[in-house]
């Protein structure tokens, strides 16, 4: 494994400790995750790759506390992580805004959750980061009225808005459309490039990691294991069809296959 | 507007052949009262204060019994949808005497309670209570949990994720159970109401009751006319607004739901 020099040169602000977690069907017994263990620093950007079944979006629900591993742990700023908490917040696949709610609504529930601010900071802060995904015009839409790219700013500007030190992206483009991807890989780079989050990005597209990340983590699946991790040193912002861009992920897409036969022949 | 006059062109049309089957005299009038002769006694009835006296008495019994239902059927209903103990043994009984038509209850409550009022509220929260808990079950049961995780991850937690999040995403089958439970409520009233006379208060059903005694048909069918026309205007007053509030805030058309 590489380790990354740079990443290396700031605190850690993940450290996952030889995660293993296991489950337990009627049928089988699956190993999510076999002893999985890295470093993620402060303000990093990295991405999880792999096939299905290689365990990342249960690796984020355990950085998220939403699971318990089975053995290992996950430390947060050096603290051990017991449950969920609004300094790691989760933005999920699927549209997970409350529709009782309106998009504004949707923004301030998380906020509400802040007893630090006052409801005029709170209203402020939503409307900040609406107007930051460009939705400003929309804040008072039902979520069913949004598209599903509009939805996914939604969702992006709730897990931004009470300012979580840790984002937790569970393949949030998935079920969206190349253009919007294309347009939402822009829009994320650029709050990335401004707000130095931590951020933690699950995807089985591998130039959609390239495209966002700092370090590209190759899991293989049965049992979910790291496989290997590519720095990714290309400039800031990346454009998703520039041709260095296609070398790395035609690099990594390569050892994507090695992951696949091999957990196949076994 | 063109929705309306459909509905009372359709309504008149079932009176104009109401009276044609009375003038063909094939029916004795007894049987089969004029239209003019109920509405009339609906006027008369609406006039002399019987007809308003009897809808209040009715009604403060139904929607105290409807409200104390909901309001022990919503909580018991999250509770049977979280805990497995509660499924396996309240929810169990629930979906034992959701089944027991609820005028079944009327002899147990005249012996336990006598003719009081008391009576009357027990058969209308029995009717209602069981069905306002599968209901609320049902629609806890069937919130996407990823609304509980993503609120989990944004700090929220017990009490507040019930209120917050279980609460208003379960609205839409929340709705629909409380609408099923006062179908419910309404029905067991009657039953009760026919059954049962007390000295407290004389209901529509009561009115419904004497109007077979008396062999008065005019009375019979304008007490019918008058259940269901209270029973339409409390949808449309009560539920509708809700529903309409739901199909907008879901996108979904929940009516049937």
């Amino acid at each position: 494994m590489e380790a990354a020099a740079d990443s290396l040169e700031r605190p850690a602000k993940l450290v996952i400790d030889g995660v293993s977690k296991r489950f337990a069907s009627s049928r089988a017994v699956v190993q999510a995750l076999d002893n999985v263990s890295l470093t993620i620093a402060e303000g990093e950007f990295v991405c999880l790759v792999g096939p299905s079944g290689c365990g990342k979006s249960t690796l984020l629900d355990i950085i998220a506390g939403l699971t318990k591993p089975d053995s290992g742990r996950v430390l947060a700023d050096g603290k051990a992580v017991e449950g969920p908490g609004p300094e790691r917040l989760v933005m999920f696949q699927e549209s997970a805004l409350f529709p009782w709610l309106d998009a504004f609504g949707n923004v301030m529930f998380g906020l509400k959750l802040r007893p630090d601010l006052t409801h005029a900071q709170r209203k402020e802060i939503a409307h900040h980061f609406l107007k930051l995904v460009g939705l400003e015009k929309f804040e008072h839409a039902h979520v069913h009225e949004l598209s599903g790219g509009m939805k996914q700013r939604v969702a992006l500007a709730r897990a931004l808005a009470p300012d979580p030190h840790v984002l937790l992206m569970d393949e949030p483009f998935g079920a969206l459309d190349a253009m919007t991807r294309d347009q939402l890989y822009d829009d994320i780079q650029e709050i990335w490039m401004q707000s130095r989050k931590t951020i933690v990005f699950v995807t089985h597209n591998v130039r959609e990691a390239v495209c966002l990340g700092d370090r590209v983590v190759l899991m293989s699946p049965s049992p979910g294991r790291i496989a290997q991790v590519f720095e990714i040193p290309l400039p800031r912002p990346r454009d998703i069809n520039s041709p260095e861009l296609a070398g790395y992920s035609s690099k990594i897409a390569a050892a994507l296959k090695g992951t696949l036969t091999e957990a196949f022949s076994e | 507007m063109k929705r309306l006059a459909s509905a009372l062109l359709f309504f008149a049309l079932l009176i104009g052949l109401w009276e044609l089957a009375v003038r063909s005299g094939r029916w004795s009038a007894v049987l089969l009262p004029s239209p003019v002769f109920v509405a009339e006694y609906i006027w008369g009835a609406l006039l002399d204060g019987t007809l308003a006296e009897s809808t209040w008495v009715t009604l403060k019994r139904l929607l105290l019994g409807y409200a104390a239902g909901v309001i022990i059927g919503l909580p018991l209903g999250l509770l049977t949808s979280t805990s497995q103990l509660f499924e396996d043994t309240l929810g169990a009984l629930a979906l034992g005497f959701q089944t027991l038509p609820s005028v079944c209850w009327v002899p147990l409550a005249l012996i336990w309670f006598g003719q009081t009022e008391s009576a009357m509220l027990f058969v209308v929260i029995m009717g209602t209570v069981w069905s306002v808990i599968i209901a609320t079950d049902h629609g806890a049961r069937n919130i996407p949990p990823i609304y509980a995780r993503a609120a989990r991850t944004m700090g929220s937690g017990g009490f507040h994720t019930w209120t917050r999040v279980i609460l208003p995403a379960s609205l839409p089958f929340l709705v629909s159970g409380m609408k099923q439970g006062w179908a419910f409520a309404w029905r067991s009233l009657m039953a009760a109401e026919i059954y049962v006379t007390i000295l407290t208060g004389f209901g529509l059903g009561h009115l419904l009751h004497y109007g077979r005694e008396l062999n008065a048909m005019d009375q019979v069918i304008g007490i019918m006319i008058v259940i269901v026309a209270i029973g339409l205007l409390v949808d449309r007053l009560l539920f509708s607004p809700w529903e309409h509030f739901l199909h907008r805030r879901w996108g979904t058309n929940i009516k049937q739901g």
